[in-house]
Parts: structure tokens; sequence; C-alpha cells
């Protein structure tokens, strides 16, 4: 079975993220770069779908050169060959130029099932996988806490406001993936040696036959207007428990007109 | 005026509120048109509470396919209306389902879309709320038909009844849009608490409330104020409470007028997902805890002994 991941890497959560000024775009340099949550649990749902039927699994991500560590990482966890689409030109990208690159990568390679994240810490578009879908005519089996696949049919778990759903495609499909389900195996020490040696390719906007007008902050579909930091919350009152700190907070509420 | 397209959300036979909320903001952009997607004789049910919450149109899309398929269809039906109406914008709720047929769309139709969207001008400039609430970004879109993915409590409802004409849409698919089949659903109990995004007031538990028995508190809490159940990342984590309702950055965003925080630290991640609460207020032994920077009461006491106490007292406050 070819599987390819994709993985993002994005500004940490834990650490002060910013946007820049002069283009309105993420701040990259301003934060530590992590890889995207989600998508290590992509990562081990594709090494365990690698275990359980054969095949290989090539990771592919977008972004700037510092994008090669979240790669490394990747094949350290496992995963066998890198594809890295990285081209100047796609810097300030939003979701629909995102796809596009994706997709036009995704057409340089062979697979089965494609596995995303559900969504990315950063941008939080949450639509990836759909779009990926949407682009090459394919099913996106979306929200997976459980994969499965049979023969030529993929299914999964979905979950649901209320409950899940069972749903199911044939191959070749894309799957996103929620972190429930899975827990990501860390790189043991081999993983991290081998990993220097596994190949990566790297794709620009040339190799894949999109003019730089069509992505980039150049072919944006989305604008930035301006921003500004939230201000801070004025902290109301604290009161330490002294037997009666639940009649307080009741008392409270009825200043509020909530009970 | 042009149309504004709103996809309707609804279960049971009746619109979220949500859709309501939608309706309110197509009317700051132009005419709110609601477009329902559902099985055969799904819409006639809905037509009078769309009316009622200003709906100038109604397109009605029936069949099978809407709801034994995943999302493509949705998109599908939309695209052909975007392609129909020229409408000024399309809106949906920012769920996870609505942003992913804001995305499919927007490739579809060449256009721009917005997520979590939690206000929005005339002129189409939708403001959203980035970096775990940190800070606040106004953006438009710059091609195509704008589309916004609304977040549930942005918006007011509008009681102010529209035209609520009717037309039937005829739905005919691609055989991309049926590739993935629902084969299953399966409830789990949801009994009759609020849905989460929805829900007027919110308590929500954390890794203090200790195991998956104690959530029996802040059920009883939630039960006595009419609310939803919310937990943080450590308390799905465990398996203490569904994942459904993990609340933060990885969970859903909740925003409504009340949110209680028991036994919750207040971590960045979590913090994402509730920081636009209108009021809130803490319950937790430790002083230091940085979710007390967010409260508008707090008390620093053990859960076990203030949250009892308060459901007595809204219980008996209430009768
Ligand atoms: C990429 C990423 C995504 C994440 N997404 C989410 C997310 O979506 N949602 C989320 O919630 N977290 C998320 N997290 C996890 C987050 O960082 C925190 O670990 C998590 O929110 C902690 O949950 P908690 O506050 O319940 O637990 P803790 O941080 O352990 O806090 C427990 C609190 O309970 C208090 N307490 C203990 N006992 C009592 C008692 N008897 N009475 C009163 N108070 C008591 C303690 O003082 C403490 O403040 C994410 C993390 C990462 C890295
Ligand atoms: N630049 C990128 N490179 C590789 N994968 C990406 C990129 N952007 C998004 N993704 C994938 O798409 C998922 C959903 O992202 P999003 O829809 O942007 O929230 C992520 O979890 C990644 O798996």
């Amino acid at each position: 079975m070819k599987i390819v991941v994709l993985v993002k890497q994005v500004p940490d959560t834990w650490s002060d993220r910013k946007l820049r000024e002069d283009d309105r775009t993420v701040d990259r340099d301003a934060a530590d770069a992590v890889f995207n949550e989600m998508d290590e649990h992509g990562v081990e749902e594709a090494l365990k779908l690698k275990e359980a039927h054969g095949g290989e699994v090539t990771v592919l991500s977008m972004g700037p050169e510092r994008a090669t560590e979240t790669i490394r990482k990747a094949l350290a966890m496992g995963a066998d060959a890198a594809v890295h689409v990285s081209d100047e030109a796609l810097h300030g990208s939003c979701a629909v130029g995102t796809s596009a690159a994706l997709a036009a990568a995704l057409r340089t390679l062979e697979f089965d099932v494609v596995i995303v994240g559900t969504e990315a810490s950063d941008a939080r578009v949450g639509a990836l996988g759909a779009m990926l879908g949407e682009r090459l005519e394919i099913p996106a089996l979306t929200g997976a806490r459980s994969v499965t696949i049979e023969g030529t049919t993929a299914r999964i778990e979905r979950q649901v406001d209320a409950g899940f759903q069972t749903v199911e495609a044939d191959l070749p499909v894309v799957i996103s993936v929620i972190e429930k389900i899975n827990e990501p195996r860390y790189p043991s020490f081999k993983g991290i040696m081998a990993a220097k040696k596994k190949p990566v390719q790297t794709l620009s906007l040339a190799d894949l036959g999109l003019e730089p007008s069509t992505v980039g902050l150049a072919g944006a579909t989305t604008e930035v207007v301006d921003f500004a930091p939230r201000p801070p919350k004025q902290q109301g009152e604290i009161i330490t428990d002294d037997g009666s700190g639940g009649v307080k907070l009741a008392e409270f509420l009825a200043t509020q007109k909530i009970i | 005026m042009s149309e504004v397209l709103v996809l309707v959300e609804h279960a049971d036979g009746t619109p979220k509120k949500v859709t309501f909320e939608l309706l309110a903001a197509a009317a700051l952009l132009g005419e709110p048109a609601a477009v329902v997607t559902g099985g055969p004789g799904s819409g006639a049910g809905l037509v009078e509470s769309l009316t009622a919450h200003g709906a100038q149109k109604i397109y009605l899309a029936e069949s099978p396919d809407l709801e034994d398929y995943l999302v493509a269809p949705k998109a599908e039906v939309l695209a052909g209306l975007v392609a129909d109406k020229a409408p000024a914008a399309v809106l949906l709720a920012a769920t996870g389902e609505g942003k992913e047929i804001a995305g499919r769309l927007a490739v579809r139709t060449g256009s721009g879309f917005l997520t979590d969207v939690v206000d929005l001008t005339a002129d189409g400039v939708g403001t959203q709320s980035i970096f775990g609430g940190g800070i606040t970004v106004h953006s438009r879109v710059r091609a195509g038909t704008p589309i916004f993915a609304i977040r549930p409590n942005a918006f007011a409802p509008l009681e102010q009844a529209g035209a609520g004409v009717q037309e039937n849409v005829e739905v005919t698919l691609s055989a991309a849009a049926k590739s993935a089949r629902v084969v299953d659903r399966q409830v789990e109990a949801k009994g009759d608490r609020p849905e989460l995004t929805e829900a007027q007031i919110v308590v929500s538990g954390g890794r203090g409330v200790g195991s998956a028995d104690n959530f029996s508190l802040i059920e009883a809490l939630a039960d006595s104020l009419d609310a939803a159940v919310g937990a943080s990342r450590a308390a799905t984590d465990a398996g203490w409470y569904p994942h459904q309702h993990q609340v933060g950055q990885t969970g859903v965003t909740v925003s409504p007028q009340l949110y209680v925080a028991v036994g919750i630290s207040g971590a960045i991640q979590h913090r994402a997902g509730m920081q636009t609460s209108k009021t809130i207020v803490v319950v937790n032994k430790d002083p230091e805890a940085p979710i007390f920077e967010l409260a508008d009461y707090g008390v620093v006491g053990d859960l076990f002994t203030v949250v009892p106490q308060l459901t007595d007292e809204i219980t008996k406050r209430k009768s």
C-alpha cells in the first residue's frame, strides 16, 4: 500500500505567536517551530497501516527551508521518503492556494491513501482534507477516530456531535485524523540516524507547473486588513473559600442576572 | 439587493440556533436566503421558523443522497446555487462540517473563505480571534463569492419575519460527490442537555475533577443551570468524559454567556476554546492557576465542597 502523509510545521502553541507587521502573515521566526500535533498522529496512523498492509510511507510538507526539521522527524519516526514543496513565491498562501500546491504535489506521487490532520494549530482552517478530496476528485473520509482498510475499501469512524458515524469509500482516499486516534511513537536513536540517509525531494512551483501569481501572497483569495493584540481582560473578584464559596458564587451569578 | 445564501443546519426537524444567527448576519450583507439540504420531506417543517427569523427566500434541496454521503453533496448543491443565483456571499456555521463545506465550495467556485468569523461588517470585513484568542484580525475575501464560516453565538438572531418564498432545487450529484458513504450512525447518549457550541451556559471540568464518576458533580451543576457540559483535554484524555465535549484548540470553541471552569488550570490551548465567553467564573484550589486571569469571579477552594454547595444554592434560588 502506498501512503502519503502530510505534515506541517507550525509555531508552538506554547510560545508567543505573532503576525508580521510588514505583510500581515504568520511570523514564523517569532515563535518556536514544532510539528503540528495532529500530524504526528497522522504519521503514526500511516506507519500502522504500513505495518498491517506493507508498502511505503511518503511524507509531504509545504513550508520554508526550516520545515525540513519536521520532515526529518517524520522520517525518524519511520516514514520512508519525503517530498518538500518549497518556493519563495508560496509565502503567504491562503488555504485555497495551499490546497492547490499540495494537490499538484500529490499528482506527482502514487498513492492509495493520503493522510492529513483534521486541523493545523496555526490557521485552524480545518478544511484541507476536504479540499484535497475536491481537487483530486477522490473521497475524503474526515475526522477519523479509527481507520481500517480491507481490500480496496477504507472505513473510518467519524466523530460527530452526538456520537459517531461509520463512513466507507473505495481507494484511493484522503483521510483526516483527530488526535484521539492513537499515541504517536517517539523516534528511536536508530530512527534518527536512519532518517539522515532517507531521500527528500524538493519541488518548486516550476516543478509543479504552477504560476507564482496563483499562489502565495500574490494569489491569496483572502487578505488581512489589520490586526491588534486582544486587550488583556480586567480580572474580577477572586475570593478564598471560607466555607461559603459556593453561596457567594451563586450570589455573583444572581447579580449578573444569570440566575 | 443580492441574496446571501445561508446553509441551514438542522436536527430532529428543527433548525439549529446558529442558523438563525447566520440569517441575522446575512441581513447585514444582503437578502437572507436559507438553503435547506436533507432527505426527502426534511424541509417542510423548517420553513415556518426560517421565515420567522428573516429568511426572504428558502431553497429546498431534498434527496436521500444528501444524508447518505459525507459533506461533498452539500457543497455541490451550494456551488449550483452560487452559479445560478450569483449571491453576494455564502454563510455557514463554523463547525467541523461547515468548514469542510466552505473549503470545498471555495475550490469549486474559485472563491476565498474565512473560518471562525465572530463579527462581520456590511462591506464584508470579517473579525477573527486567532492564536488562542491573543490577536484580533480583520480580514476580507478578495476572490470569487465570499464564503464565511461563522462561529455559533456570534450574532443575535433576528426576530423579524422575512417573505419566506420557497423554491425547490433539483439535486443531481456527480459521482465524485457520492463517494464517501455513511453506512452507520451511532448515537451516544446525549440526554436533554443543550448542545455544547450552542449553549448559553457551559460548565466544564478538568483534571481536578479526578475521575469519571466525579463528573456527576459537573453534570449536576450543569443541570441546575440548564447548561451544557464541557471538559478539558486532560479529562477527555483520561477517558473521564467523551471527546465530543472537549473545549479548546483541538476540541470545540464555545462562546456562551457564562463559562464555569472547574478544576481547570487554563492552559493556552484550553483558553483558545473559551476565551470569548461573556462571563467566566472559576473554581480552582490553586490561586496561581492562570485561568483566574480570565475570571470575572473566582473561588479559590476545593471543588468537592464548593461545587455541591453552588448547585444546592442555585437550585434553592430557582425554586
Ligand atoms: C497542541 C495541543 C493542543 C491541545 N488542545 C487542548 C484542548 O483542545 N483543550 C484543552 O483543554 N487542552 C488542550 N491541550 C492541553 C493543555 O495544554 C493542558 O494540558 C490541559 O488543558 C490541562 O487540562 P486541565 O486544566 O484539566 O489539567 P491541569 O493543567 O492538570 O489542571 C488541573 C487544575 O485543577 C485544579 N484542581 C485539582 N484538584 C482540585 C480540587 N479538588 N478542587 C479545585 N481545583 C482542583 C488544579 O489546581 C489545576 O489548576 C493541548 C495541548 C497541546 C500541546
Ligand atoms: N503547508 C502544509 N504542508 C503539509 N500539510 C499541510 C500544510 N497545511 C496543512 N496541511 C495538512 O492539512 C491539515 C489540516 O490543515 P488546515 O486545513 O490548514 O487546518 C494539517 O493537519 C496538515 O496535515
